[in-house]
């Protein structure tokens, strides 16, 4: 497999009145074509720091990140769409912010809405969409620019049980079908189990890699599925026990 | 449609047509009281007008062709006043958006500024601008630019973490961040300022016209008192009515329009 990203003893600290955090030290890891890579570790140990770093929206502190021209695209916890703009001109606000829309990303786009299920809602407004459409709509927007790796930060969390285990499905099928590869934070070991095939456990502060599970599903078992069969149990024991809750 | 929910719209007609009626109804109690009274000499018309005094005011101003022009120029002033206002409040709220240090800067000068009666100002503007319509503006816009920059400037700072860090995600640019983002955002909240600058400006140009002017519904309530012509000071009074509603309801309709425009 292809490296798409190479990170190399990455730390960071944040300089505050008080003092100096350390939110993580020495992050290294492989992101290979494909790979599905959830991180999981106590709150406030650096899960969302690391992604901004990876985004490029802040500056690690020490350690090297290779891209290998890899363009990343950044999916939040909340979806954050723009309720003065329809559906349409929310998965464009990205392309046209990098000055980089043209009638082919445009296409791109639409054909993108007309396949996962927002077909007749290109031009409603986000007040009038579920909430689950609102997440496929942010999930297009940042597929809009058409990024190799998509990172996302606990991007369901305000979701209910139900919707999550749609979207997740939802995210799953669009990600494969688009041949992207996804690093997510996330609280949830069951969605971290069921949606990757790697699970990164972060220890709490100052984090490290603490250790990394390889989680091998069929592949065409659905995450929502992946739920009900042993296996599932195993992995949610192995990496539950792992992570250091305080 | 149901019947039942005929008779639900039935209802809500019905109920909209009696408050209606009442509004109109104390109106013209309230005329008609006011007309007796003063016929009765139970109360004294000469301190207290009356509706037929006041029409005749009126119709007088009108032959000697002064009723619109002291009407223009209130409206004039104001609507200056109010244009100038929102430009100073949005231009200057985008400044301080831009530079936290300075907006820090700024500070305590905007909170003094605000808590300041502006009308204590009204000599000082006197004196460098002379007796003229740009002291009047000048007042007017004191009064309404600076409540209207901090409220804007409130706005453009209390935007949704979440969207910045989606913005800052595509660039690092911060004139995109705030055309993208942080302008378009804060045009209902620019909207909702427009009425609260329209009646600032123009208690601004009726302080204003108060102190200075030779035109004016500000001047002829001043004038009037001043002579002790009580008519034409209630005559400038129901001028001064007609026209902050009139201006109201423009905002409200402009209001109106966008919102139709966003829905
Ligand atoms: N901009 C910042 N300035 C100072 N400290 C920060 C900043 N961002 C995060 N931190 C600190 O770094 C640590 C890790 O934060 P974060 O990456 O958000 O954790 P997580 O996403 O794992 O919950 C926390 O202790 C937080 O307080
Ligand atoms: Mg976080």
């Amino acid at each position: 497999m292809n490296n798409l990203l190479s990170i190399k003893n990455v730390s960071k600290v944040y300089h505050t009145p008080k003092g100096e955090i350390t939110a993580i030290k020495n992050i290294s890891l492989n992101v290979e074509e494909g790979d599905f890579i959830a991180i999981v570790g106590p709150s406030g140990c650096g899960k969302s720091t690391l992604l901004s770093i990876l985004n490029g929206q802040e500056d690690a502190s020490n350690g090297e990140i290779d891209y290998h021209h890899k363009t990343i695209g950044y999916m939040l916890q909340e979806d954050a769409l723009f309720d003065w703009l329809n559906v349409l001109d929310n998965c464009l606000i990205g392309l046209k912010i990098k000055g980089k829309l043209n009638e082919e990303r445009k296409k791109y786009v639409i054909n993108l809405l007309n396949k996962y299920g927002l077909k007749d809602f290109i031009y409603s407004y986000p007040r009038n969409l579920s909430g689950g459409m609102r997440q496929r709509v942010a999930l297009i927007r940042s597929l809009a620019i058409k990024p190799d790796i998509l990172l996302m930060d606990e991007p369901f969390s305000a979701l209910d049980f139900q919707s999550r285990l749609n979207i997740s499905n939802d995210v799953y099928n669009i990600l494969k079908a688009e041949h992207k590869t996804l690093i997510i934070v996330t609280h949830d070991i069951s969605e971290a189990v069921t949606l990757c095939n790697k699970v990164v456990v972060l220890s709490k502060r100052p984090s490290q890699i603490k250790n990394i599970y390889n989680i091998n599903f069929d592949e065409n078992i659905l995450p929502s599925k992946r739920r009900n069969t042993s296996l599932f149990n195993d992995y949610y024991q192995l990496v539950w026990r792992e992570i250091d809750y305080e | 449609m149901s019947k039942e929910h005929q008779k639900y719209l039935k209802e809500l007609r019905k109920k909209k047509i009696l408050i209606f009626l009442g509004q109109i109804t104390i109106f013209i109690i309230f005329i008609i009281l006011w007309q007796l009274l003063t016929d009765m000499k139970i109360i004294d018309a000469f301190i207290v007008s009356s509706p037929k005094k006041i029409i005749m005011t009126i119709s007088n101003l009108y032959s000697n062709n002064n009723l619109f022009i002291h009407i223009e120029t209130t409206i004039y002033e104001t609507i200056i006043s109010f244009v100038v206002s929102m430009i100073i409040g949005i231009v200057i709220a985008s400044i301080l958006w831009s530079s936290q240090v300075l907006a820090k800067v700024c500070e305590p000068y905007l909170t003094i500024l605000n808590s300041l009666p502006k009308v204590a100002l009204g000599p000082i503007i006197l004196i460098w601008f002379g007796t003229t319509t740009t002291s009047i503006i000048i007042m007017a816009i004191l009064i309404s630019s600076i409540v209207l920059t901090i409220n804007i400037y409130n706005g453009f700072m209390n935007i949704d973490e979440n969207k910045i860090k989606l913005v800052k995600s595509f660039t690092k640019s911060k004139f995109k961040l705030y055309y993208y983002l942080i302008f378009p955002s804060n045009i209902p909240t620019i909207i909702s300022n427009l009425k609260i600058c329209i009646s600032m400006s123009l208690i601004g140009i009726i302080m204003g016209e108060f102190l200075v002017s030779k035109k004016g519904i500000g001047y002829l309530i001043m004038y009037g008192s001043q002579v002790f012509n009580l008519d034409l000071v209630m005559t400038g009074i129901v001028l001064l009515c007609v026209v902050a509603t009139t201006l109201y309801y423009l905002i409200y309709y402009i209001e109106k329009k966008y919102e139709k425009t966003t829905h």
